[in-house]
């Protein structure tokens, strides 16, 4: 068979079996855990395992085939992919201007040395900032401000905070990479008189590939996480962010609606995270197998 | 016309400071157009750094280098040279086609062209069925032999390595000494070869110019009386002993070392 495919068998069972093992120890907590929760030396560590904080597994995954509301028909599978699938888009905008401001400083410092020196302080400052601060700010664009005669949409604030979070991992993991070429291929360039650019497109940016694509891969969790999060500040309508939020205020009536945004929120990552995956695949198909 | 022409060419490296290098004192040397020349010597006697010089990847600290009757500099923006070191240094991300292409991507010559020369060189060092296998498919001899054909895709009048074959088993090694005769035969390229070993430079040469540290110079340069094609039985002939031991006593001579000739093999 093809190793590829065996690998994707492989990876696929692997991921089955972690997700069993995951519910067996959440319903085994819940068999063992105390009713309210539990105290060790005077600390309140031990979370409750009764039915309202840690709904069975079983309970979850059949509140999916129920309505959302008692009033609607629609099945609650339906809205959870529904939102699921709008925070994806909203995320992959942001991937794709974190990917492309990351990768825009990463060559720039790579080519001023003033640059990085300048430059990556702030960005590393830039990622203490607390989402939540900036999040009503960026939102607050909505509306007010025009982008060559377009008005400046509600949801491109919530990509624009997923690509804050997005873009410092692909340029520092960039940055990383484009040094990282060999100096003998560095000299031979040199030796044909190739300009800058022809160095950065045929030696620096395949050098840096190895380097790029996990930092690619943090990039989309991270927009993920930027998106749902500017979604929940905000209130923005549509996302699973906001479905997360109001499904919480129902958790004690409906402990496993909550349950089901959020999984649909990791499903929302894994999709993400598969894209770059694939990316990766095809990219790195004809390198040596010990850089796989 | 000569090819190379260096005149007291001195290059010293960190001047002034404590840990100053005289890495070359007082370089001349003249190549004629289809000379094979060796540079041979102990670690640190500069025949890397004169090769890096020819080559402009470095600048010297004061003295003249003409190559193919031009700088160095202009030379090596009109790639009038080739290079091959001693790790191959293919790109993995390219097909042996593609590596060979790069030097021609680089001056700008459209796709049937490159294509064209590309499987000419590949028939010249013997590789025509590798054309679409990538780098780390090919053992180090045939990777050493797809640098080579890059060196050689522009037809460069000049061809510079430094070791290309010292990451090469003994045999193969062989092998590809006689490959590069012969490849240099039909071509009528001129070479600069950098080696460590004195039974390589004197197979390989028309002359071998044997060098010493400390400050880095020449202290000789042997003739090599080979005539005419050089196959298996050149290296059993007493006229390739002879210029053996003449390169073996001009290291000693040079001295520079206790244990002279240290680091230049007799293999």
């Amino acid at each position: 068979m093809n190793p590829l495919v065996q690998r994707v068998i492989r990876r696929s069972a692997m991921f089955v079996a972690a997700l069993v093992f995951i519910a067996a120890l959440w319903e085994f907590y819940k068999v063992i855990g105390p009713e309210d929760g539990g105290a060790l030396f005077g600390v309140n560590i031990f979370p409750r395992a009764n039915s309202r904080a840690m709904p069975h597994v079983w309970d979850m995954l059949s509140r999916y085939g129920r309505p959302e509301l008692r009033s609607s028909e629609r099945k609650i599978w339906r809205v959870v992919l529904a939102g699921a699938w709008f925070s994806f888009r909203l995320s992959l905008v942001g991937f794709a201007i974190g990917a492309t401001v990351g990768v825009a400083l990463a060559t720039l410092m790579a080519r001023f040395k003033v640059v990085e020196r300048g430059l990556l302080p702030y960005l590393v400052v830039s990622q203490t900032v607390p989402l939540i601060a900036l999040a009503p700010l960026v939102v607050s664009w909505g509306g007010k401000l025009e982008v060559f005669g377009y008005e400046w949409p509600r949801w491109l604030s919530a990509s624009v905070l997923g690509a804050f979070l997005a873009f410092f991992p692909v340029a520092v993991g960039t940055l990383r990479g484009l040094s990282s070429a060999n100096p003998a291929s560095l000299e031979l360039m040199d030796s044909y008189a190739a300009s800058w650019t022809q160095t950065l497109f045929r030696l620096r940016f395949p050098a840096a590939v190895p380097f790029m694509v996990p930092a690619l891969k943090l990039a989309a969790s991270s927009s993920v996480i930027g998106v749902v999060v500017a979604e929940i500040s905000t209130g923005l309508k549509g996302g699973i962010g906001r479905l997360i939020i109001e499904y919480a205020r129902e958790a004690t009536g409906d402990p496993a609606k909550v349950f089901t945004a959020v999984f649909g929120a990791a499903l929302l990552g894994l999709a993400m995270a598969g894209l770059v995956a694939a990316f990766d695949l095809y990219v790195m198909r004809h390198r040596p197998k010990e850089a796989l | 016309m000569s090819t190379v022409s260096v005149s007291h060419l001195n290059k010293i490296f960190n001047t002034g400071k404590t840990n100053q290098v005289d890495a070359l004192v007082d370089v001349s040397l003249t190549i004629e157009k289809g000379e094979f020349v060796s540079l041979i010597g102990p670690s640190g006697c500069g025949k890397s750094t004169l090769l890096r010089l020819i080559a402009n990847l470095l600048e010297p600290t004061s003295g003249d280098i003409v190559v193919a009757g031009k700088s160095a500099k202009q030379s090596r923006l009109d790639q009038d040279y080739g290079m091959a070191f001693q790790q191959a240094g293919l790109f993995d991300w390219r097909t042996v086609t593609k590596n060979i292409e790069l030097p021609l991507e680089l001056k700008g010559w459209d796709k049937a062209k490159r294509e064209a020369r590309s499987r000419e060189m590949l028939e010249l060092v013997k590789l025509p069925e590798f054309a679409d296998h990538f780098p780390w498919q090919l053992s180090g001899g045939m990777q050493q032999r797809v640098a080579i054909a890059r060196a050689l895709a522009a037809h460069p009048p000049l061809l510079l390595m430094d070791e290309p074959f010292g990451a090469l088993d003994e045999m193969t090694r062989e092998h590809m000494q006689a490959e590069l005769l012969s490849i240099c035969a039909k071509t009528g390229t001129t070479v600069v070869f950098v080696t460590h070993s004195i039974p390589e430079a004197v197979y390989l040469s028309n002359r071998v110019v044997v060098m010493s540290p400390r400050p880095g110079r020449i202290t000789k340069i042997v003739d090599v009386k080979l005539d005419g094609h050089r196959n298996e039985t050149t290296r059993e002939r007493p006229e390739f002993f002879a210029a053996i031991t003449a390169v073996r006593e001009a290291l000693r001579a040079g001295g520079g070392h206790a244990h002279t000739g240290a680091g230049v093999e007799d293999r």
